[in-house]
């Protein structure tokens, strides 16, 4: 019998979990005594470098949902989703650096401001605009967040069911089957609370530091012992362009008129929506990541991190994407019967695959229903379960020791993603929804009692999230359907704010509520082949038809921005401007400029301009 | 900044390191442990670059943090 079915972690791998776990909570410790002020548990004492800043944003940026959903796409997209990630996020990055940090930084120096400095985007907000858009704001991104942190915390329960991680607890513990998915949700999310709880922001930043090192450090062995079996990236790349024609065929059973792209969208539609819109609203609004940025030392280092994060960002997809297209790349596993002579006795060695995983394609399973078949989606095929791509080469390739490393890896990126989840959460609680609603001159010690119960309140909704978060198929097109709601709408908001002195608090709340709506009633109208209407789409009346479900959330998304973006200008047109002298330091063209002193290659902008080049040189040679 | 991080970093990387390297030393003869990774000591090669890695990093924040306690003095 193989064991390839029924993996269990061995003592060698168990040790590694828990010298990971004994190393993340040994940092919430040894912060605690730090932790004397609200700001020092909100924004870590503004202290930290910019590299460490950096760091920590790629970690808090490669979450459960990205490594599971880059892994997917991967899998189902073929090569061309490496270039998505590699390029798409990068021009977000270097414009959150060069232009917007400045700003939701501050100018002045760290000495002088820290007691007043910005702690959140609904703070910059209120600041900029008014109370009602920033608690709007708070709002939306206080439900967003513990909505995401709760699909990260199933999606990777799901995996580490199916790894066999938690069994040995599970047993000793006497729990019935069901429980060890609970279990499985609820081990990572404590082991995350008692870290922020005990050493805020800081502690995050710092686990995610170790976590973003330690997502690479699982998963390359992976790929450099899968290139190997495939032949090097010429036999990926022979593979890829294979396993891509046949999801061509499979997606063009229903829908003829799928783009030119491999990834069934036009052109146009592609360029937008990643390079703008995902990337611009992930990177430049999304305060899960800023809030990294915003605990820099000074503003130099807050400018430069998202920069040095972009630099080494551009690499991350050939790690981590890279292990779906090995996975969709290797034969799918048979129910197979070999018989060997050995000195005259015949051996009949059965090794039995589970129908699910044998009506896969690669090592990507079909989903299984509750008799073990696999389940048939509308197009007549079986509905592939991706998510399962990145674990499930996992399992392939890494010998006993390794594979601890692997699954501490998945552990590892789950918890930076959350950790970065509860911590803004609690943020912009207590600042934007605690003090701006309830008591505005609430003392310090108070504001930082407040921040630790939210610290536990977003766990627990981030926990009844997770036992909500079952019904989507693919993890990343979500992320998208809640992205294109909230985050959306707020980056063009945003955007407004920063470069348009003109801009009203009326104009962005208008903004604000017409892109939501609008990307409301898309999602409602429109319906992507093969799905049924529901949390897929078409829930009103399924007029549209996009050709999958990632064009529907571009889709979503670039509407969302366009129309919010519209009705801010139109408002803002017809009501009353700030006076310029209450705008200082908070648009763009208000803010001192740091002196230039620095050589011109020193500078940040020709940082990013390097960086963006070496972006687009990688696209063209590798993909 | 309240430690330098690259400390409990590199701690980290080197005990994994050793831990790893160890154990492929100890299974390098047994065939079975690495059918799966196509007969490569997988575990004492990545142990070891795990190992150099982690050594370097500690080396690096040992030195930063005896210039951060050197200002705070």
């Amino acid at each position: 019998m193989s064991n390839l079915a029924v993996p269990n972690l061995a003592a060698t791998d168990s040790l590694i979990l828990l010298i990971y776990a004994f190393f993340i909570l040994a940092a919430g410790f040894s912060l605690k005594p730090a932790m004397t002020g609200s700001r020092e548990f909100m924004q870590a004492g503004r202290s930290l470098p910019g590299w460490l800043c950096a760091l920590a944003m790629l970690g808090a940026g490669l979450g459960a949902q990205e490594v599971l959903g880059m892994g997917a796409a991967g899998a189902k997209y073929g090569l061309a989703s490496v270039g998505f990630f590699a390029l798409g996020s990068i021009p977000a990055m270097l414009f959150a650096g060069l232009y917007l940090m400045p700003v939701f930084y501050g100018s002045n120096s760290a000495a002088t401001s820290s007691s007043k400095a910005i702690r959140s985007i609904p703070e910059y907000l209120g600041l900029r605009f008014d109370r009602k858009t920033r608690v709007l704001n708070a709002f939306l991104f206080a439900a967003m967040t513990s909505f995401s942190a709760g699909i990260a915390l199933y999606a990777m329960a799901r995996v580490f069911v199916a790894l066999h991680v938690f069994d040995r607890i599970a047993t000793t513990l006497n729990l019935p089957s069901t429980g060890v998915l609970l279990l499985a949700m609820a081990l990572p999310a404590a082991l995350v609370l008692a870290y922020v709880l005990l050493g805020g922001l800081g502690a995050a930043m710092y686990n995610q530091a170790i976590q973003f090192c330690l997502v690479l450090a699982g998963l390359l062995p992976v790929v450099l012992l899968g290139l190997k079996r495939i032949g090097g990236w010429s036999g990926l790349k022979a593979a890829s362009t294979g396993a891509f024609s046949r999801g061509m065929v499979q997606a063009s059973s229903g829908a003829t008129h799928a783009g030119a792209h491999p990834m069934g969208t036009s052109a146009i539609v592609l360029v937008l929506g990643v390079g703008l819109v995902l990337g611009g609203g992930t990177w430049c609004t999304d305060f899960r990541l800023l809030q990294s940025a915003m605990a820099a030392k000074n503003v130099e280092s807050a400018r430069r991190s998202p920069i040095i994060a972009a630099a080494v960002r551009v690499f991350v997809p050939f790690v981590v994407a890279v292990t779906g297209l090995i996975a969709v790349a290797l034969p799918t596993p048979h129910t197979s019967i070999v018989i060997h002579n050995d000195n005259g006795v015949i051996y009949h060695e059965i090794t039995v695959v589970p129908p699910a995983v044998e009506a896969g394609r690669g090592l990507i399973p079909a989903k299984a229903g509750v008799d073990g078949k696999p389940i048939i989606a509308a197009d007549g095929h079986a509905a592939l379960d991706y998510a399962m791509a990145t674990p499930k080469i996992l399992l392939e390739f890494l010998p006993t020791g390794l594979l601890g490393l692997g699954v501490t890896a998945l552990l590892a990126c789950l918890m930076g993603g959350v950790a970065a989840s509860i911590t803004s959460f609690s943020t912009v609680f207590t600042c934007d929804i605690f003090q701006a609603l309830l008591t505005p001159n609430a003392a310090d010690k108070r504001l930082l009692a407040v921040a630790r119960w939210a610290v536990v309140g977003g766990t627990l909704l981030a926990f009844g999230a997770a036992c909500a978060a079952m019904r989507f198929d693919s993890i990343l097109d979500a992320m998208m359907l809640v992205f294109a709601f909230v985050n959306a709408p707020l980056f063009a908001v945003l955007s407004l704010a920063v470069f348009w002195k003109r801009a009203t608090g009326h104009g962005a709340f208008a903004g604000f509520i017409a892109g939501a709506a609008v990307a409301l009633l898309n999602h409602g109208l429109a319906l992507p082949y093969g799905e049924q209407p529901g949390i897929h789409g078409g829930w009103i009346a399924p007029l549209i038809h996009p050709a999958s479900e990632i064009v529907l959330g571009l889709g979503t998304a670039i509407l969302a921005f366009l129309v919010s973006l519209l009705a801010a200008v139109i408002v803002s047109a017809f009501t009353k401007p700030r006076a310029a002298e209450d705008l200082k330091g908070l648009v763009h063209s208000m803010v001192p400029r740091a002196s230039a002193g620095a050589k011109w290659w020193k500078r940040p902008e020709a940082m990013a301009a390097a960086i963006l080049l070496v972006a687009i040189a990688v696209n063209l040679i590798f993909v | 900044m309240f430690y330098d991080p690259r400390i409990s970093m590199g701690m980290l990387f080197t005990l994994i390191g050793t831990i790893l390297t160890a154990f492929g030393l100890s299974t390098r003869s047994e065939v079975d442990v690495y059918a799966k990774s196509m007969g490569i000591d997988a575990n004492l090669w990545w142990g070891l670059v795990l190992l150099v890695f982690g050594i370097a990093i500690l080396i690096l924040g040992r030195r930063s943090q005896a210039n951060l306690e050197k200002e705070k003095k």
